[in-house]
């Protein structure tokens, strides 16, 4: 580890995406993440990287998939808007089994919406935006020092499943500054050589990446192949924080910044004599639905908390199989639920399971 | 210990890089700390603000409702924020701009003619500095030597001696 650096977060990513050993950035600029374009474009060609501006985000997904055919680490950036263009392109990437990055620093929508802080883009993210049967692997920070080591290792999960990675920010995250130490570099020279690239079939027998497949039984069986992965994904990749949970009664559960705002909530709640704990969910795809379940048994009720209408708190009632009551509380389009508003509604449905 | 403070005022007064020095000395001290600027389609002449939380530990949300701390360098900010400033806190008032009294009863009011300050010793430009520095004096959140070393870190070469020159000038504002 390195010492201690003040950055914002979207050179957080960018530069934690680098140490990784990504040299291809393709990008669009969109507020509130042109700060991670911009520091890609200043810091790839200093280190032999190639960073391009691409005319629209369609042209940069595809320009991912043509990278990642040829085996080298490779990501974009975008917000919300940006990111509903790329998603035929990721789907077509998840059926070729293609490895890449996504980053989005989401903003209030739908439409043009704003471009504050917001988390709506949770059901594009987890339930596949694109079409067919496919999932992305979604990591969601909730610090710098998170989105950093989150971004660390998105590279070495998409090779590991050969699928796209999302990590799913906000733009709170893409904006504030925070320290941070960085991972040491990873040496690009070492990276193993995938044995499924299109390098030249010089010597070899050729190789096929494809996302099609004519009749019906092979493509099903393509299907199941990945459906098989993600299995897999979901057995390993889970990934959560407990905070105050041990003697909760009542559960928070919220994933990125909510959820670091909740912390706040948890502990000036605490003072006034309220038992509650807190779930973030760190993998919204694979969701830790099972962690969920079992504390579900044992608090008055779940108060699932977004900087949305309501997205993540379905997932929420899926783990609890009704074992609770789900409530829900959410702040659309940009607007950030402040610590003492969310106390009060924890406070209001407290008072309702005590009387 | 927690404390946290917004930092308000025109775009172009330099509240942005207030909070982002005051940040970077808490980091040099082994503090945790959270800067979250307001960010949206404002241009020059237009409201900014930022949010710095100074922890001892892990910072929660670096969302706050009512600060301990608020330095307004305009009257929009101060009117803004004075409302949201916690009970017993303070503001910290450029008085050279703001030529209003604040309705809060129940706060400390640091009355700082920054930009005459700042003009003294070269260029209105620097009143931020100056009140940083008074800042840093009232609530002792960092020393002076962290702070010097943050600007030496954040300035351009040729605004270092200026602005920790403002910084002095506002430690010393206090006593006199």
């Amino acid at each position: 580890m390195s010492e201690k650096l003040m950055v914002k977060g979207t050179e957080a990513i960018g530069e934690s995406a680098i140490r990784a050993g990504c040299r291809h950035y393709f990008g669009y600029p969109i507020t509130p993440q042109s700060e991670l374009t911009e520091y890609m474009a200043r810091r790839l060609p200093k280190i032999g990287g190639v960073f391009l501006q691409a005319e629209s985000e369609v042209a940069v997904v595809n320009m991912l998939y043509g990278v990642s055919c040829v085996g080298k680490r490779v990501m974009t950036s975008t917000s919300s808007p940006g990111f509903s263009l790329m998603q035929e392109g990721i789907s077509y990437m998840a059926c070729a089994e293609l490895p890449a990055v996504f980053v989005n620093v989401m903003r209030g929508g739908p439409g043009l919406g704003d471009i504050q802080p917001a988390q709506g883009d949770y059901f594009q993210a987890t339930k596949g935006g694109g079409h067919g049967d496919y999932r992305m692997i979604v990591l969601a920070p909730s610090t710098l020092q998170e989105a950093v080591d989150l971004t660390y290792i998105s590279f070495d999960i998409a090779e590991k499943y050969r699928n796209p990675v999302l990590i799913l920010a906000d733009g709170m995250i893409g904006q504030m500054m925070e320290p941070v130490e960085f991972p040491e570099f990873v040496d690009v020279e070492k990276l193993k050589e995938p044995d499924w690239i299109l390098n030249g079939a010089d010597g070899r027998d050729p190789r096929r990446i494809t996302s099609f497949d004519i009749d019906p039984h092979n493509l099903e069986k393509i299907i199941l192949h990945l459906m098989e992965k993600y299995r897999k994904a979901e057995e390993n990749e889970k990934r959560w924080e407990d905070f105050m949970v041990d003697d909760a009664e009542y559960l928070f559960v919220a994933y990125g910044t909510m959820a670091r705002i909740l912390k706040t909530v948890v502990k000036l709640a605490r003072k006034e004599g309220i038992k509650v704990g807190l779930i973030r969910p760190i993998t919204l795809w694979p969701f830790p639905y099972e962690r969920i379940e079992e504390m579900a048994e044992r608090v008055g009720f779940i108060l699932a908390v977004e900087m949305s209408t309501g997205q993540m708190v379905e997932d929420v009632r899926l783990a609890v199989k009704g074992k609770t009551e789900v409530l829900f509380y959410g702040r659309p389009g940009g607007v950030i639920p402040s610590p003492f508003e969310v106390l009060e509604v924890l406070k209001k449905y407290v008072k309702k399971v005590r009387v | 210990m927690e404390r946290s403070v917004i930092v308000a005022g025109f775009g172009g007064q330099g509240v942005m890089f207030l909070g982002q020095v005051l940040s970077l000395a808490a980091m040099f001290e082994g503090k945790h700390v959270t800067w979250l600027p307001s960010y949206g389609p404002e241009m020059r002449g237009g409201t900014a603000n930022c949010t710095v939380v100074i922890s001892d530990d892990e910072v929660a949300s670096p969302v706050v409702d009512k600060p301990m701390d608020i330095i307004v360098m305009n009257i929009p900010s101060l009117l803004k924020f004075e409302k949201i400033v916690k009970e017993g806190g303070y503001i910290f008032m450029n008085t050279s701009v703001i030529d209003k009294e604040t309705q809060r009863k129940d706060v400390e009011v640091v009355k700082v003619e920054a930009n005459k300050i700042a003009e003294e010793i070269g260029s209105s430009k620097i009143a931020n500095m100056v009140m940083l520095g008074v800042y840093v004096a009232k609530t002792k959140v960092v020393k002076p030597e962290s702070v010097f070393e943050a600007i030496r870190k954040k300035s351009k070469k040729e605004f270092i001696d200026m602005n920790i020159e403002a910084v002095k000038k506002g430690l010393e504002f206090l006593r006199s």
